[in-house]
């Protein structure tokens, strides 16, 4: 159980996707002018890396892996290089699935999630978790717990930044950096203050 | 070269640059410009997966249906990258344990998948391929700025060769180990938006809310 908060708590800060891997920038920066829309999306990032983390290592370790189709009479097989593809299908397969079962059964949650769900097939947080997840070799567990850890520090540092920039509208920023560039610096501090995690051990 | 494809290739560069003006792309620019050759690398791997998936798409552009284009483009992008990823497995393994999941990340980078969507769905095959390649230098001229800026100034070297000498060797040189670190990128970027900003007045944006003077209390 330990273990687990330990590797719950690491993804959460210590290595966090956004502020520390610099991952799923583009939409970081583009869509944190306010905290409601970034809430929004972060959810719908928690919700989608929880499934697809895990969804994409079953398939490495039941197909993909050197050895992993031992059960199929193919023990010298290794499929690991076609991974990135096979892992990026998962991602845009698992997107288009949960947007339709939303549509039909959680209308709600589908016209608030809506215009983000295409997008983040194309969040590299999403393809970057799966990668971390391989080249880390985690478990099944471990890869749910990750997922979802991953998800929501990514989540928690896109609204962090979403809450900033809604005060920084009333400053007085010098015309050249006006709207990007004060946003890279108020996201550097941020990935400063993170980095006064790292070293934390539980 | 006809103006047509020189302006193609060379408006990406500043004017049009992905990365400082259109915001594509950030993550690699930022994750791995800690020294000069990894940053090398990824820009020519970059370039070269931009410059072939926009020829490839183009290529096809007519059969492919619309609806489901995008898992189309992901594929041919996908199988490039996976090309990038082994050649640089078998003839550098050591920059492809430092650039790590990042070679794998160009699937999802935004430059590759929208200049595919953007410029290769609707052009022939030529221009597509200048046009990626034209994003791609200017992908890396920032990669290779920032990593040139960071290793020299963090290490006190360029390509692993020691240019400045440092304290701890006996020279003057102390090194900076603030640009060693993740953010320091962030600022670099920013100084660079700056910079091109001041410079091309037209691409500065407005701000919400004007600071001024509506009422004045004297004090005195």
């Amino acid at each position: 159980m330990e273990h687990y908060v330990n590797l719950a708590l690491r993804a959460l800060f210590v290595e966090n996707l956004a502020l520390s891997f610099f991952l799923g920038m583009c939409t970081f920066l583009a869509i944190s002018k306010k905290v409601e829309t970034s809430l929004g999306l972060g959810i719908a990032v928690i919700v989608v890396q929880t499934i697809t983390v895990p969804a994409n290592n079953l398939i490495y370790n039941h197909l993909l892996r050197a050895g992993a189709l031992e059960w199929a009479g193919l023990g010298e097989v290794d499929l690991s290089f076609l991974g990135l593809i096979t892992y990026i299908g998962t991602v845009a397969a698992i997107v288009q699935i949960l947007e339709m079962f939303l549509d039909r059964y959680v209308p709600a949650l589908y016209n608030a999630l809506g215009i983000f769900l295409p997008l983040i097939t194309v969040n590299c947080a999403i393809l970057g978790g799966t990668l971390f997840m391989v080249e880390r070799s985690y478990t099944f567990p471990e890869s749910v717990v990750y997922g979802f850890a991953s998800g929501a520090g990514w989540a928690l540092a896109i609204v962090l930044l979403a809450g900033i920039r809604e005060k920084l509208k009333y400053s007085d920023v010098p015309a050249g950096l006006q709207g990007l560039g004060i946003t890279f610096i108020a996201a550097g501090l941020m990935a400063m203050v993170f980095m006064a995690f790292s070293g934390i051990q539980l | 070269m006809t103006t047509e494809t020189r302006k193609v290739l060379l408006e990406p560069l500043i004017v049009n640059n992905p990365i400082i003006v259109q915001i594509l792309g950030i993550c690699s620019a930022l994750a791995i410009t800690s020294k000069l050759a990894p940053a090398v690398i990824m820009s020519i791997a970059l370039t070269a997966v931009t410059a072939c998936s926009n020829a490839a798409i183009s290529a096809i552009r007519h059969y492919i249906p619309n609806n489901i284009r995008i898992i189309v483009q992901m594929t041919i992008i996908a199988s490039l990258v996976i090309v990038v990823d082994q050649v640089l497995r078998a003839f550098a393994p050591e920059i492809s344990k430092q650039l790590s999941v990042f070679v794998g990340l160009i699937i999802t980078n935004c430059i590759v998948l929208g200049r595919a969507e953007g410029f290769a769905m609707k052009n022939p095959v030529w221009p597509s391929f200048v046009d990626g390649l034209g994003q791609g230098l200017g992908y890396s001229l920032i990669l290779i700025a920032l990593g040139a800026t960071r290793e020299l100034t963090g290490f006190g070297s360029l390509w692993g060769h020691a240019i400045l000498p440092l304290v701890s060797d006996g020279g003057w040189y102390r090194p900076n180990s603030l640009m060693t670190l993740a953010p320091s990128a962030f600022f670099l970027v920013a100084g660079i938006i700056w910079a091109v900003r001041t410079w091309k007045r037209d691409q500065q944006e407005q701000a919400d809310y004007r600071i001024q003077v509506v009422h004045r209390t004297e004090t005195q």
